[in-house]
């Protein structure tokens, strides 16, 4: 048993070094980031300052896209291993995710509406987005409604459910028709948006990244004290 | 290698991913009319039922054929196999140009003639400076 809280305060003691670290990243890459996006680099020739928009909201959808996909595989370890650590790491990724969805989606209307003429569309690609922000929700929600251990399992199935829908959002814009523009950024094939406009767009991934990365060590830092406290009273 | 226990729950997330993906990849399938956000000008053409709701019809305004009498603007939507003649009375958004993407939401009169009561425009997944845009031209 005592070693066991060793191993629990061993982990908050790294987690709290490395939150540092990450904070300095944070703030050099976002200072970088919006530097570059807002200064240096160009206007779009068609949209003019509004691709500025851009430069949240491709790195919001990808970084909520990205931790939906890493708390669905902990999910699969958590349902099938019983493994208690994903249980701790799923639930303080959540929130960065969820945030960063929201933000897609109201940076995504914002340009909407200058460049297409409307705030909303019920196209595939939108409406995927606001089913995955859905999941998000439920999950969270799960935590506050339901009993730990009930919910350590039924956020684990929402989860893993909802990540069918991370495929159809990645690929709407190739299967319909849609009012949103296919994507620009293929493993494949050479990017459609010019390099100069690329710097800004990675320097803000970065940002987005290390801040979610932040937000996930303060959580499991909570999480983490909250079982050794638990630990404690039990002796 | 893993117990028995651990297997059968495998089993178990497995069927029930496939079950729910079977079941998403019917309805999508089913609906896939109502899914696209448009319609191309061959799509409406070809289809033998007579459309008299609201649809929604995409691609390329061609080149030229924005005209204006007052307060009303005609143009052609053409995918480059067929066209749509379309009629709207109202603003259109910025970017709304010859040669580029756009989606009118509106009624069919008949096969030729589509009155518009919604015009968006559609950006496509080009970014570049106007520099480079220009550059590009004059190649």
């Amino acid at each position: 048993m005592l070693a066991l809280l060793n191993e629990k305060s061993k982990k908050i003691l790294i987690s709290s070094k490395f939150r540092n670290l990450i904070s300095i990243l944070f703030i050099i890459f976002l200072s970088l980031g919006l530097f570059e996006a807002l200064v240096i680099s160009p206007k779009d020739y068609l949209q003019s300052d509004s691709v500025r928009i851009m430069y949240v909201h491709v790195p919001s959808a990808w970084i909520s896209l990205g931790i939906f996909s890493i708390i669905a595989f902990l999910s699969l370890g958590v349902l099938v291993f019983k493994n208690k650590n994903f249980v701790l790491i799923s639930k303080s990724l959540a929130p960065s995710g969820f945030i960063f969805n929201l933000i897609a989606l109201v940076t995504g209307s914002i340009w909407g509406k200058p460049t297409w003429g409307t705030w909303w569309a019920w196209d595939p690609r939108i409406t995927s987005m606001l089913v995955l922000f859905l999941f998000y929700f439920l999950y969270l929600l799960t935590w506050k409604i339901f009993e730990k251990n009930k919910a350590i399992t039924i956020s684990s199935y929402i989860s893993i459910i909802g990540a069918i829908n991370v495929p159809i959002i990645k690929f709407s814009v190739d299967w319909w028709a849609t009012l949103h523009q296919p994507s620009s950024i293929n493993v494949l094939s050479e990017s459609t948006i010019h390099s100069s406009m690329l710097i800004p767009l990675f320097l803000m991934t970065a940002a987005f990244a290390l801040f979610s990365m932040l937000i996930f060590l303060m959580k499991y830092n909570v999480e983490l004290i909250k079982v050794k406290n638990k630990g404690l009273n039990r002796i | 290698m893993y117990g028995k226990k651990v297997r059968l729950r495998i089993v178990f997330i497995i069927s029930i991913l496939t079950i729910i993906i079977l079941s998403v990849y019917i309805i999508l399938k089913l609906l896939e009319d109502d899914v696209v956000y448009f319609k191309s000008p061959t799509e409406i053409k070809q289809s033998s039922e007579n459309i008299t709701k609201k649809i929604r019809v995409g691609g390329m305004v061609k080149k030229d054929s924005i005209t204006l009498d007052n307060k009303k603007i005609f143009f052609i939507i053409t995918d480059f196999k067929n066209e749509i003649s379309v009629i709207f009375a109202g603003t259109v958004p910025n970017l709304f140009q010859e040669e580029k993407g756009v989606v009118a939401e509106g009624i069919l009169q008949d096969n030729n003639l589509f009155i518009a009561d919604k015009i968006l425009a559609k950006h496509d997944e080009n970014y570049m400076p106007p520099e480079v845009k220009e550059s590009l031209e004059q190649k």
